[in-house]
């Protein structure tokens, strides 16, 4: 911000908007196709948002559907499933932030105390790559290890110890989504943290130790105050996302455990709006959806500003 | 001459030093830290093994189990964990059979394409809103960022693409998805931070904005756009939502990732070319070493182009953009 204010001081008197044009007109060329294809996939959507106001028909389109005001929303609000789909979000988004959210900001302290820089990297290089994994192939790869037949199961049967069924049963299905969060996104998430850890300044280790501070208020002193704005900003990141939590893992799994403990707000709009051709329904519940997760980020960053820390954009 | 062997030089400087400062060069403990304590190094040693462990061990026995004969499945009773008698006959059966090798040319089709369009229309978007003071880049930019956060969601962006005709149509589980404004915004990044030295050399050399972008900038910026191109190869490969959405239930369009779906995960029986003598109890079902070949399939492309990109992630390709 400051550099465009030095900019501002700097800039020549302001050219004739033509003479502008005729200059970046390359540039503005450039920008066509993606404008356009946003333009299409994204802001279009928007005015398809009508259709939560409707009863959509596919036959007639947007334009010739009834207007039906608030109904699909009174509708929707006194649908038991919709709000068990919302219990469901806000609870596996609350398990994930308790159990998934700590571990990365851990795991980056604790290879950055690595001290072979080969080994750091070989460690990195392996961590990342399951958030390259499809949710397919991840869940393929959890169902083979923890399934009924997996190899987990395998292992308790040969030495008769029972079968401990993990992918199909609802009662545990949050801390089983969790942890499959945590084994494809945890390792990509000490990214951030790791940059934030390099940034410090090792003086102000070798001060500290000098007045006679230990490795653990170093810790506390040093390290996790450096951390403070990226954990801030990533803390508003998820809350913001806190109604989005992971479509395809739930999608894919839902045949296994019932809809009951799998439905989200996502797949709620999926299965009640498109998979039923009851589209302005689904409209409803994704509009719905999309407010609140606005609402979420408003908050969080003003959290984040209460806080005295950046967020998402400065004050 | 000379001056392009400079930029030329220079570029490869750019690259290579990162944005985000190195810590301290080589290995050496700090003279001031403490010694590491016996119980600190065990705990240390097993939390960092246990992190390769896990993503290591499962890829191992997938692997493994994938090459195993069909007496070596019989005798570990399912997967195989220690190699016990290894061939590649589950391999050669999956090449054979039609619905693997059509999802196979599926994805790595739409892949290429896609990257290629996505990284096309990325790229030029990036350059074009990185010139300070350019016309109308402030107002692009704002459109651009306000659909990060307002999307009109699933339903409505259904209704769109099928409205446009895109119902059973290829550009369907490709436009729509194919532009990544934070991907944009990581290019456009790196390109405001191409030294303006280099740009305005060039452009008294009568060098135009396109002129610019392919032989000044892109050369400069070479990592960035290897994991970018990365991270939209990838999102294609593995996409099979939009493939449930937008291609009818029985298709031969279906790509890998649907394929491992439907066979794998949940152990509907190929239609193709599986006989029964492969040690198949299940009737329909296809042989255990055959379903973690086809998991091995979709992890080879990404096992292929991965180490070649990783090591930029390290040098702060992406941390550099997070706050833009």
């Amino acid at each position: 911000m400051s550099t465009a204010r030095a900019e501002t001081a700097r800039r020549p008197p302001r050219l004739n908007w033509r003479i502008r044009l005729r200059r970046d007109k390359s540039l503005l060329l450039m920008t066509v196709p993606a404008v356009v294809l946003l333009l299409a996939f994204n802001y279009l959507p928007l005015f398809g948002l009508a259709t939560a106001f409707q009863d959509y028909d596919p036959l007639v389109g947007v334009w010739h559907s009834d207007w039906v005001g608030f109904d699909q929303f009174r509708q929707l609000f006194a649908d038991p499933l919709f709000w068990e789909s919302m219990k469901n979000t806000l609870y596996l988004s609350f398990v994930q932030l308790i159990l998934f959210f700590p571990i990365p900001i851990a795991l980056a302290i604790l290879l950055n105390s690595v001290l072979s820089e080969r080994l750091r990297n070989f460690i990195q290089s392996v961590v990342y790559l399951p958030h390259f994994f499809s949710w397919v192939l991840t869940i393929t790869i959890f169902q083979q290890m923890l399934g009924g037949a997996g190899a987990l199961n395998l292992f308790l049967r040969q030495h008769n110890m029972g079968v401990w069924d993990i992918m199909t049963n609802p009662h545990t299905f949050a801390l089983l989504v969790t942890g499959q969060a945590v084994w494809k996104e945890a390792g990509w998430g000490i990214i951030v943290f790791l940059a934030a850890l390099a940034g410090i300044n090792n003086e102000l280790y070798e001060a500290a130790a000098a007045d006679g501070a230990g490795r653990f208020r170093r810790m506390w002193h040093i390290t996790l105050p450096s951390l403070r704005g990226v954990v801030v900003l990533m803390l508003v990141l998820r809350l913001g996302n806190a109604l989005s939590v992971g479509f395809e893992q739930f999608l894919i799994q839902r045949v296994a455990v019932g809809h009951d403990s799998a439905d989200v707000l996502d797949t709620f709009s999926f299965y009640y709006g498109i998979a039923t051709g009851n589209y302005s329904y689904g409209a409803a519940a994704g509009l719905f959806k999309s407010v609140i997760s606005l609402l979420l980020i408003w908050g969080a960053n003003r959290l984040a500003h209460a806080f005295g820390e950046d967020g998402l954009y400065r004050k | 001459m000379t001056n392009t062997l400079t930029i030329g030089r220079k570029g490869r400087e750019r690259s290579a030093t990162a944005p985000v400062p190195r810590r301290r060069a080589g290995s050496a403990r700090p003279p001031w830290q403490e010694p590491p304590t016996t119980v600190g190094q065990a705990a240390k040693g097993l939390t960092l093994g246990g992190m390769l462990a896990v993503v290591l061990v499962p890829l191992w026995i997938i692997v493994v189990t994938s090459l195993s004969t069909p007496g070596a499945i019989n005798r570990a009773g399912g997967l195989v964990v220690w190699p016990d008698g290894l061939t590649t006959e589950a391999y050669r059966e999956m090449l054979n059979d039609p619905t693997v090798r059509t999802s196979l040319l599926v994805s790595l089709a739409i892949t290429a394409i896609g990257t290629a369009v996505s990284m096309a229309v990325s790229v030029l978007c990036a350059y074009g809103l990185s010139r300070p003071r350019s016309l109308g880049h402030r107002f692009i930019l704002v459109l651009l960022v306000i659909t990060m956060f307002i999307n009109g969601g699933l339903i409505p962006t259904f209704l769109v693409v099928t409205g446009l005709g895109g119902y059973d149509q290829w550009w369907a589980l490709i436009l729509p998805g194919c532009v990544s404004v934070f991907n944009i915004l990581i290019l456009r990044s790196f390109y405001s931070d191409t030294s303006a030295e280099l740009i305005d050399a060039a452009r008294m050399d009568g060098a135009g904005d396109w002129r610019i972008l392919w032989s000044v900038v892109l050369p400069t910026s070479r990592a960035v756009t290897a994991v970018i191109a990365l991270f939209y190869a990838v999102g294609y490969w593995n996409s099979f939502f939009n493939v449930m959405l937008y291609m009818p239930t029985d298709s031969e369009k279906w790509p890998l990732q649907y394929v491992l779906l439907t066979y794998v995960n949940r152990g509907v029986g190929l239609p193709g070319s599986i006989n029964a003598g492969f040690g198949n109890t299940h009737a329909q079902t296809a042989p255990l070493s055959l379903q973690m070949a086809v998991v091995v399939l979709t992890l080879v492309p990404l096992l292929i182009v991965y180490p070649f990109v990783q090591k930029h992630f390290r040098t702060g390709v992406l941390t550099g953009a997070i706050k833009g």
